[in-house]
């Protein structure tokens, strides 16, 4: 087993953004259930609030290269 | 073989019997069906994934443990040589049998400008020192050096740091790389495109959309609509021809590093000298156009308690290092993502050299295809972050005050 600790770093901030994401998705489905008419709007918002959370487990993945 | 053939009438007498019990009860319907149909064929999945493995594993067991890991190492310099840039474009082989495009090395040295191709000097070792124009230079690793006086252990005229990175002093380097060659064919396709669609916007004024046009309109309206619009809100005209390159920019290099072939494969959206380039722009436009809300936003920001501000300036301090985390949260966001979609698909594809079997291309080739989908939509959907954040970024700093 070869690695680094960057690694585990890096799969922790996967898990975070693995649960931000899935509430942001889950949230705004049922947004979209409740509201069908605003499914556009919703969408939009969520697409947005994914890519926030999104880029902090990317931001981890970068410094894990870094520090590797 | 007899038995079973004789069985199978009265098996499948049972069998219905069984199948239309199952059916009364609702069972073959139901969600432990679905479940148990899905297990079993994860097991054979796996049953199959197992064997290929223990054969490797028994064809292999005279090898040592030290050949493994060298492989794992040369898949992952493969996959970093592969997103990075290059003096060459490299198709296919290895060593004398490579297929490359050499492309021209232009470097500014003492007041100098030299130029070759790089097919000139294409031994990578450092070993070799040669002269142009006056001036020693040596290659290591494809990058250009200017040599050190004596060699070190591996015989190569460079010192390098902890991490393999020669410290040696360079020249400047001005060349056309590989993602130079590609942002050319990328700005001439875009050219070519939205050269004929504004042509045919001017010759048909009035009339529906025709050809390339009417395939690009819905894109133009979406970054119009929903984009531009909503976030910029009645001074969105300003901004159109910046937001509508942005999101063109980068979408079309997304699906041009996707292509695995010679016009796309350069890692361009995912070279963060790029992503920063398009950053600072966005960041320029906000700034030039921030009006006097906004910055009372940034250094005076209403509604916040006095000692905030005025002893220890912590709340400006904050909202200053906001304003310039923006344009850095979107240079890395977008090269991140890219840069990790290229990771991901060449890993996969490293998979089968890794365990060294070719059962796993019956695991990983699927799944490759099922990822370079799931590119495509991150292509789209990463252009549509990219311009909807600049024109958040630009909307917050063109907005006038309202009440609180």
């Amino acid at each position: 087993m070869t690695g680094s600790i960057a690694g585990i770093g890096a799969g922790l901030a996967a898990i975070g953004a693995g649960i931000g994401i899935g509430l942001i998705g889950g949230k705004a489905m049922e947004g979209m259930a409740r509201q069908p008419e605003a499914a556009n709007r919703i969408q939009t918002a969520m697409l947005i609030a994914a890519a926030f959370v999104d880029a902090v487990a990317l931001f981890a993945v970068v410094v894990a290269f870094l520090g590797k | 073989m007899k038995f079973i053939v004789c069985c199978v009438p009265c098996a499948t007498k049972i069998n219905s019997g069984f199948i239309e019990i199952m059916v009364k009860k609702g069972i073959y319907s139901s969600k432990k069906i679905k479940a148990l149909v899905v297990f079993t064929l994860l097991m054979a999945f796996n049953i199959f994934i197992i064997k290929a493995e223990t054969k490797e594993i028994a064809s292999s067991a005279g090898k040592t443990d030290s050949i493994k890991t060298e492989k794992d190492e040369d898949i992952s310099a493969f996959i970093l040589h592969h997103i990075a840039d290059s003096h060459e474009w490299h198709f296919w082989g290895k060593d004398e049998n490579k297929v490359v495009l050499p492309l021209p090395v232009i470097l500014w040295s003492n007041g100098n400008l030299i130029t070759f191709l790089s097919n000139k000097h294409e031994d990578e070792s450092g070993k070799i020192i040669f002269n142009e124009k006056g001036s020693n230079l040596v290659n290591y690793d494809g990058k250009y050096y200017y040599p050190l006086k004596e060699k070190n252990a591996d015989g190569a005229f460079v010192k390098v740091d902890e991490n393999n990175i020669p410290i040696n002093e360079k020249p400047f380097d001005i060349s056309i790389t590989k993602n130079v060659v590609s942002l050319f064919i990328s700005v001439f396709v875009l050219l070519l495109i939205f050269g004929s669609v504004s042509k045919s916007y001017k010759t048909r004024i009035g009339k529906a959309p025709k050809g390339l046009q009417s395939v690009l309109e819905p894109f133009i309206l979406f970054v119009r609509d929903d984009i531009a619009k909503p976030q910029l809100g009645i001074k969105y005209e300003r901004f159109m021809p910046y937001l509508l390159t942005l999101f063109f920019f980068v979408w079309v290099n997304n699906l041009l590093g996707l292509i695995p072939i010679f016009p796309g494969g350069a890692n361009i959206t995912g070279n963060i000298a790029v992503t920063m380039m398009l950053a600072l722009c966005t960041f320029l436009i906000t700034t030039v156009n921030a009006n006097k809300n906004y910055w009372k936003h940034v250094f005076n920001t209403p509604g916040v308690p006095w000692w905030l501000k005025l002893p220890l300036p912590i709340m400006p301090a904050v909202e200053f290092i906001g304003v310039l985390a923006r344009p850095i949260a979107l240079m890395i966001r977008l090269f991140a993502n890219i840069t990790a979609g290229h990771i991901l698909i060449l890993s996969l594809l490293g998979l089968i050299v890794i365990l060294k079997s070719v059962f796993i291309a019956g695991f990983s080739i699927p799944f490759v295809i099922f990822i370079s989908l799931i590119e495509l939509l991150v292509g789209f959907l990463q252009a549509f972050i990219f311009t909807i954040l600049s024109a958040l970024f630009i909307g917050l700093a063109v907005e006038e005050e309202h009440a609180h």
